[in-house]
């Protein structure tokens, strides 16, 4: 058998620590730290990294199932509310429209669901060791991140399959719309999450709630199909609206009605930093209740 | 020199709510709200104000009963759970092992677990590459790296799970009953490599029941009861006082309210555990030179196929000295309903020692019941049975003291 030496070989981690005193304090209260958050760095990565690994262990399609949930989702839409129901899409075709719009929805309802049940699902590691508990929640929606670039190559072959011009002067909007779904999906996901620890009821909430989301989202159909303006303001204080509609833009190129959009900013930041703060404010007693 | 490890004051605080579910939900929150409180909870100090500082170098054991408050003080230090009151001031890296195999996921192979492990222990993904090779060869499971875990034996899990734990380079590593699991050639081996590390200069805590590891490895010790230091000094100080004020022998209500302060289950329940000797309830002490009757009292809510109960019978450092079934030969099937488990065990057999008999509860291959860690309660036994009677009995050795039919032939 092998000796190994323990002594000497310190890590440069550590050195880094050695003169620093850690104080665990009743009395202190403080906002993330974010220094200690990006010492673990690492820990995002293997969080994501070992959520879509086991997602797709033992599945025959693996990843094509990433590709093929929107798609048929995409072609049962088309044959309802595209031809049947005759539902007008801002001039692009049916499929083109709402494949743009399950994208980002499916990317944020993957990942307001996966957090939501991310604090729980981690209960034993939650209560054995400390890493700073924002991880989870987090690396649990870059899973869905992950999914989304799967269906984004489908969503590319789509357009050139339909010929769909791009104005290429409004293609800044694209990763401004999805930086705004994974805020989006951050901030109620955070906050479910942390309610989810002590109230299990929110874990039959989510599914009833994104699906009524769904419907309050112009993702089927475009805003402009309801007639009072009330309505549409409604519409728009779904987090999502703005992130569909930016979407589009570089497809459709119609002018933003920027009164809504910023309704829909203020109603993400609002959400995001509400549960971020109610997760800070709870996170330290998750390993009491989990 | 500077302390490594300062705590002051320490409190922790937990509510006991008296619900019998395990959680809130919704309702029962609106519900409570409208009841007056202060009857469904009740306030419960896990610590209280502990205050104790540790220098670097140092290896200290931690002892003390179960529910003492030892595990919430590794909880608090190691940031899981924060202090009701007080404060802990750590110079250097804090690592925590409060179990082995934290995050360990079947689906994943032995490779990708070592990686997820070692980062979940707070390892860089660098520092884990540099170590991979050591920490396969220490496991020894070089064949199956690329196997999923739910193919290993769980002695092979355990081996990776240490060798991942064992190449974590804190400062300070607080590490509680870890050593409980495996077989004894693995123990051996961890508490080689545990030895190597507190040799090398780091700081460590450790809690264990097993006084025969704490002795070997510590040189300081801690005794803690009732959420409070008892004892702070050498390793044998902290262990004597714990074996002497450990061993109060349980009274009858020590006993009932151990056994009510048992998390509800949803299978069972136990109602009561006494000692019967000459058909008199006895407390704390027997003799051995009578039949001692353990009666186990307990209700089950459903109906059960292979239920069972076991008792241990270890000795003061916790070494299991043998083990008994209520079912040995024959797997029975439990009705809903109040049963009583009964065991006699035989005149002139235990010794005259301090024992600690530990009952445990469960389903065959299915699960265990509360109280997880068992039912444990301290005895001591007086010698008045046939064993070296001829010499007064002075000289007793063993953990157990049977009397065997010799034959002695002279000429």
């Amino acid at each position: 058998m092998r000796v190994f030496e323990l002594n000497g070989s310190t890590g440069k981690s550590m050195a880094m620590d050695d003169n620093v005193e850690h104080v665990i304090d009743a009395e202190k209260v403080k906002f993330f730290d974010w220094q200690e958050l990006w010492r673990y760095l690492d820990l995002f990565y293997f969080f994501t990294w070992r959520d879509v690994k086991i997602k797709y262990k033992q599945t025959v399609l693996g990843f094509l199932w990433a590709v093929l949930q929107p798609l048929l989702m995409m072609v049962v839409f088309t044959f309802f509310f595209g031809r049947a129901l005759n539902v007008p899409s801002q001039n692009l075709p049916y499929p083109v429209f709402v494949f743009s719009g399950l994208l980002l929805w499916n990317l944020f309802s993957t990942g307001l669901t996966n957090s939501a049940n991310s604090m729980v699902n981690n209960a034993q590691i939650l209560k054995k060791i400390y890493f700073p508990r924002l991880i989870i929640p987090v690396s649990s929606i870059l899973v869905a991140f992950f999914d989304f670039v799967m269906a984004l190559v489908l969503f590319l072959v789509l357009l050139i399959y339909y010929q769909q011009a791009v104005s290429w002067h409004f293609i800044w909007s694209w990763p401004l719309a999805l930086t705004l779904t994974l805020l989006a999906s951050l901030g109620p996901g955070c906050l479910m999450a942390a309610l989810n620890v002590k109230y299990r009821d929110f874990r039959y909430v989510i599914p009833f709630l994104i699906q009524i989301l769904f419907f309050l989202t112009p993702v089927i159909y475009p805003i402009s199909i309801l007639k009072y303006p009330l309505l549409q303001y409604l519409i728009a204080l779904s987090p999502m609206y703005a992130a569909v509609e930016l979407f589009r833009l570089p497809l459709t190129g119609a002018v933003l009605n920027m009164p809504l959009v910023l309704t829909s900013l203020i109603a993400c930041l609002v959400l995001l930093f509400t549960g971020l703060i109610y997760f800070k404010r709870t996170q330290d007693f998750f390993a009491d209740f989990a | 020199m500077k302390p490594i490890l300062e705590v002051q004051n320490l409190s922790k605080r937990y509510k006991i709510s008296h619900l019998p579910k395990a959680y809130l939900s919704l309702r029962e929150q609106m519900l409570t709200a409208f009841r007056t409180s202060g009857n469904s909870s009740e306030e419960f100090w896990a610590l209280k104000d502990v205050t104790f500082e540790i220098n670097p170098g140092d290896s200290v054991g931690i002892v003390g009963r179960n529910g003492a408050g030892k595990s919430t003080l590794l909880k608090i230090l190691s940031k899981i759970t924060p202090p009701t009151n007080g404060k802990i001031i750590s110079r250097g890296r804090v690592a925590s092992l409060l179990e082995v195999g934290t995050g360990f996921h079947p689906e994943l192979t032995g490779r990708e677990n070592i990686y997820f492990n070692g980062s979940l222990l707070g390892m860089r993904r660098k520092e884990i590459r540099k170590k991979f090779d050591e920490i396969v060869d220490f496991s020894g499971v070089e064949r199956f790296l690329d196997t999923p875990l739910k193919h290993y034996s769980s002695g092979m899990q355990l081996r990776l799970a240490f060798a991942v734990a064992a190449f974590l380079e804190p400062e300070i590593l607080l590490l509680d009953e870890v050593l409980a699991v495996g077989d004894a050639e693995f123990q051996k081996k961890c508490l080689g490599k545990m030895e190597n590390i507190s040799k090398s200069g780091r700081t460590i805590l450790f809690v264990s029941h097993n006084m025969q590891a704490i002795s070997n490895l510590c040189t300081k010790g801690i005794y803690i009861s009732d959420g409070r230091i008892d004892t702070h000094g050498s390793v044998g100080q902290a262990i004597d006082a714990y074996l002497k004020t450990g061993r109060v022998s349980p009274s009858r209500n020590t006993l009932l309210s151990q056994v009510q302060s048992i998390k509800p289950d949803k299978d069972f329940r136990l109602l009561s555990v006494s000692l019967h000797q000459d058909s008199t309830e006895i407390f704390g002490s027997a003799v051995n030179g009578k039949e001692l009757e353990i009666r186990v009292d307990y209700e089950l809510f459903n109906r059960i196929n292979g239920f069972r109960v076991f008792l241990d019978v270890c000795d003061q450092f916790g070494t299991i000295v043998f083990r008994s079934f209520h079912d040995e030969s024959n797997a029975v099937t439990f009705q809903p309903g109040r049963h009583s488990s009964r065991l006699k065990l035989p005149s002139n057999f235990l010794a005259p020692i301090p024992y600690d008999f530990k009952l445990q509860f469960g389903i065959h291959n299915i699960r265990m019941m509360e109280p997880a860690e068992g039912f444990v309660f301290g005895i001591n036994i007086e010698h008045s049975g046939t064993y070296n009677k001829a010499y007064h009995g002075q000289h007793t050795a063993g953990l157990i003291c049977p009397v065997f039919p010799w034959t002695i032939q002279h000429g």
